[in-house]
């Protein structure tokens, strides 16, 4: 077969009247040949993920195809009945999808769940079906097969988990694999595992796969070809040398300017600068109490040391279940550490009570990872930022003045202050977070992977106002993440934790040139695109 | 509001419903006017069917006092039961949730087996003894009736809070200092309201079938003519009389109705996500 596997024509999708634009996607004509691996790349809401669920007949009921054609292997899937797209799903093209945790069954073993793909399509004898599932299993990598297929999903790992989903979107052979921000939840490590597996799987079977992602790093490390989508246009499409080496549209130019470089920039010169937080042995261990059997302990911080001074930036990095995101809450005192102490300015606010704490909250403020749970949907922006000053006794009247001060200073305008949280996009909310975390003028800020949840572009100007605010108004940060190229702009120094222990601090140049510790080296290595950014991104 | 009244008349029966409940709130209103004397008072021969005789549409009973007056009269007992009852299950319910909730620990487990422990007795059975212990008077029908009702409630608030309590928001609010009565009150509680507001509308359709039952048993207010009062006064008449006691039991039945069709379409309402039926 010589034609593409899946030929996308002039494809229009409609979105329901009064949304905010009338085509989910407009006009997008991509092909993939076999064996080549397409990229879609766009931020939240370009309507990438529409095409992807387009192709397997997915669409939610209320977005409906206007114009174009699908061919997928010589049929037009916008055409197809319920049946026929049953018996296309699976055979023709196999799907996996972002969230391991929901994508499965939680009730079945993972062996069953690809016996029932063979048993959709009546394919095979029960013994049959069984070997061959195993013997998917075992091509996607999943240690110990014999015992994990019939293991139960809350048994496996995000990435082993992922592993089950590749093995039953392969299970029929498929002509085309369609991966919807398939790494996306998973850790950095454990991505660049997938990844591979992919691009192996890939080699081996000839699949063609359509790649769905926000991520420039990943698009770096495994397309051939990359499509990149604004608000529903397709505005670039070529090579993926040409497209990441000389991008033509300003759009590209602007996403892969955005990818954060990993080469820090000079460092700041804060020797002479006094220490305004400091921790020292903090220990948290997490116990689950069970009426039969041993107590499951999680050790989430054991011996945790570091100090941080005026207009520093630390950086705790480590991949989820490290702990980093404890030790972060335990120094806000939102998780009670179980020995240690926390010395905040001249005070230890470690040994102190719930009352006897309250006044010195003011002077350590957090900022939240999730721009859509950290505002309380029924407060005003004012209410939300002015709530903090109004505890410690300043007058309603005055915080609100002093709060439209703050919008203007994060970058929102001051009239914001009388709208609700849900008439504002993720970056602007999370602007909103930074404010009322300044609106106590704090010494210390925590930044519990602050900009996580956020597209580059918004991502990279969240990073520049983080770095403004603390050079005009000396904050020491605390800055939690588990992206290495965002940790490598904004911290000066870094403390990288593995299971609960600190495995590697220092200057974050000296650790990004000569990592001593092997995880450190580990996760460096698995950054996706890894120094394709180097020449892309001159900040700093 | 507008997205709100949109999705509520999206759905017939609701709107159904509170058009009954409308018509029973007017009649209850208007009943000084429609019928000035007390509906205590004997008015006709007894036993007189309906329409038999202009001016009593619904007949009259076994001591020829008028039905129809009975039944508007008794709107407005049925009602004012209903609505107090349930706000008194509300102020215990949703603080005693709200702190089991915010708490956790061992708050949490003592309120929770306080509450399983009403719940563990039938309802109905300590409404009587209680009623039959206090005297039957409007107020301690209304006190037992939010007694026995209260721990759904509880429960219901309680398992909001806690979802709830783990919001970043909630930990920004501890962060900057707010006062924990302060953070359930100002940050919690309101974003509560739309459940408690569904669970109070269906509280107040029990409530009315409570105080039903409580009177027909002949524990309600003396003073107070009330449509279980009169469902049961004319039970034993039943099969010559059938008038006597089926308006009043239909009128109990559209208005339980009405109140949980309308709280069905208030639920639907104000959680669009999860309204059942939609596509």
């Amino acid at each position: 077969m010589t034609g593409p596997v899946l030929s996308i024509e002039g494809l229009t999708l409609a979105l329901p009247p009064l949304s905010d634009r009338p085509h989910a996607v407009e006009n997008i004509t991509l092909k993939i040949a076999p064996g080549e691996t397409l990229c879609v790349v766009g931020e939240s809401g370009s309507g990438k993920s529409m095409i992807a669920h387009s192709v397997m007949g997915l669409l939610p009921q209320a977005v409906t195809p206007a114009a174009g054609q699908i061919m997928l292997n010589g049929r037009d899937v916008l055409r197809l009945d319920q049946a026929g797209l049953q018996d296309l799903r699976g055979r023709e093209a196999g799907m996996i999808f972002q969230e391991p945790m929901t994508s499965l069954n939680p009730v079945m073993r993972v062996s069953d769940q690809i016996v029932e793909t063979f048993a959709a399509h009546n394919l095979h004898s029960r013994e049959e079906r069984k070997r061959r599932a195993l013997a998917l299993l075992t091509e996607a990598g999943l240690p110990d097969p014999e015992r994990l297929a019939r293991a139960y999903p809350h048994e496996l790992s995000g990435g082993q988990r992922q592993r089950v989903m590749i093995a039953m979107a392969l299970a029929l052979e498929p002509k085309l694999l369609i991966a919807d921000e398939p790494t996306t939840a998973l850790d950095v490590t454990t991505q660049a595992q997938i990844l591979r597996l992919i691009e192996n799987l890939r080699r081996r079977h000839g699949t063609a796969v359509l790649f769905i992602t926000h991520d420039m790093g990943v698009v770096a490390e495994i397309a051939d070809r990359i499509a990149v989508l604004e608000k529903g246009v397709l505005v670039e499409e070529g090579l993926a040398s040409e497209v990441l080496g000389a991008p033509k549209h300003p759009y590209t130019q602007k996403l892969l300017a955005a990818v954060p470089s990993l080469t820090p920039p000079a460092p700041k010169n804060l020797a002479a600068a006094p220490v305004v937080f400091s921790v020292s042995d903090l220990n948290k261990t997490y116990r689950k109490r069970s009426l039969f059997g041993p107590t499951r302990e999680v050790v989430a911080a054991d011996g945790i040391t570091f100090s941080l001074r005026r207009g520093e930036t630390i950086g705790i990095v480590g991949e989820s279940g490290s702990g980093k995101s404890t030790v972060g809450r335990c120094c806000m005192r939102l998780i009670e550490p179980e020995a240690g102490s926390i010395i905040l300015g001249e005070t230890e606010i470690s040994g102190l009570g719930k009352a006897a704490l309250r006044p010195h909250r003011k002077r350590i403020q957090m900022v939240f990872q999730d721009p859509f749970a950290c505002l309380n949907p029924r407060q005003t922006i004012g209410r939300i930022i002015t709530d903090g000053p109004v505890a410690y006794g300043v007058p309603r009247s005055e915080a609100m003045v002093r709060a439209r001060e703050l919008l203007e200073l994060v970058g929102l305008s001051a009239n914001a202050i009388d709208r609700y949280p849900h008439e504002f996009s993720g970056g602007q909310r999370q602007r909103v977070g930074i404010a009322r975390a300044l609106a106590l003028e704090p010494d210390v800020l925590v930044a519990d992977e602050a900009v996580s949840a956020l597209d580059v572009s918004v991502q990279a100007q969240i990073l520049r106002l983080i770095q403004d605010i603390q050079q005009r108004l000396g904050l020491a940060i605390l800055f939690v993440t588990h992206d290495l190229r965002v940790a490598a702009q904004i911290c000066d120094r870094i403390v990288v934790m593995s299971r609960g222990r600190i495995v590697e601090e220092g200057e974050t140049a000296a650790v990004f040139a000569n990592p001593r510790h092997d995880y450190t080296r580990q996760l460096l290595g698995a950054v996706p695109g890894g120094a394709a950014f180097e020449t892309a991104s001159p900040r700093a | 509001m507008i997205a709100f009244l949109k999705r509520f008349s999206r759905n017939p029966a609701a709107v159904v419903g509170l058009v009954i409940l409308v018509l029973v709130v007017a009649f209850a209103i208007l009943a000084p006017l429609l019928y000035p004397n007390s509906p205590w008072k004997p008015v006709q021969r007894p036993f007189l069917a309906p329409f038999a005789q202009a001016g009593f549409p619904m007949g009259t009973d076994t001591l020829g006092r008028d039905v129809a007056a009975g039944l508007v009269h008794g709107a407005r007992v049925s009602l004012q039961i209903g609505v107090v009852s349930t706000i008194v299950a509300l102020l215990i319910g949703v603080p005693l949730g709200a702190i089991a909730g915010y708490s956790g620990g061992w708050v949490d487990d003592l309120l929770m087996r306080f509450t399983e422990f009403f719940q563990t007795i039938p309802s109905f059975a300590l409404a009587i003894v209680m009623v039959a212990i206090l005297q039957p008077q409007l107020g301690s029908i209304i006190l037992a009736i939010g007694v026995v009702s209260w721990p759904p409630v509880a429960r219901l608030v309680r398992g909001e809070v806690l979802s709830l309590r783990s919001r970043e928001y909630v930990q920004a609010a501890i962060t900057i200092g707010q006062s924990t009565p302060r953070i359930i009150f100002s940050q919690i509680l309101p974003n509560t309201i739309a459940p408690i507001i569904v669970i109070g509308s269906l509280m107040v359709g029990t409530a009315i079938l409570l105080e039903s039952s409580l009177s027909f048993l002949g524990l309600g207010d003396p003073n107070l003519m009330s449509w279980g009062y009169m469902v049961g006064a004319g039970r034993t008449r039943l099969l010559d009389s059938w008038w006597i006691s089926f308006f009043p039991g239909i009128a109990i039945f559209l208005t339980v109705l009405a109140l949980n069709l309308a709280g069905e379409g208030l639920n639907d309402a104000l959680n669009p996500r999860l309204s059942r039926g939609r596509k």
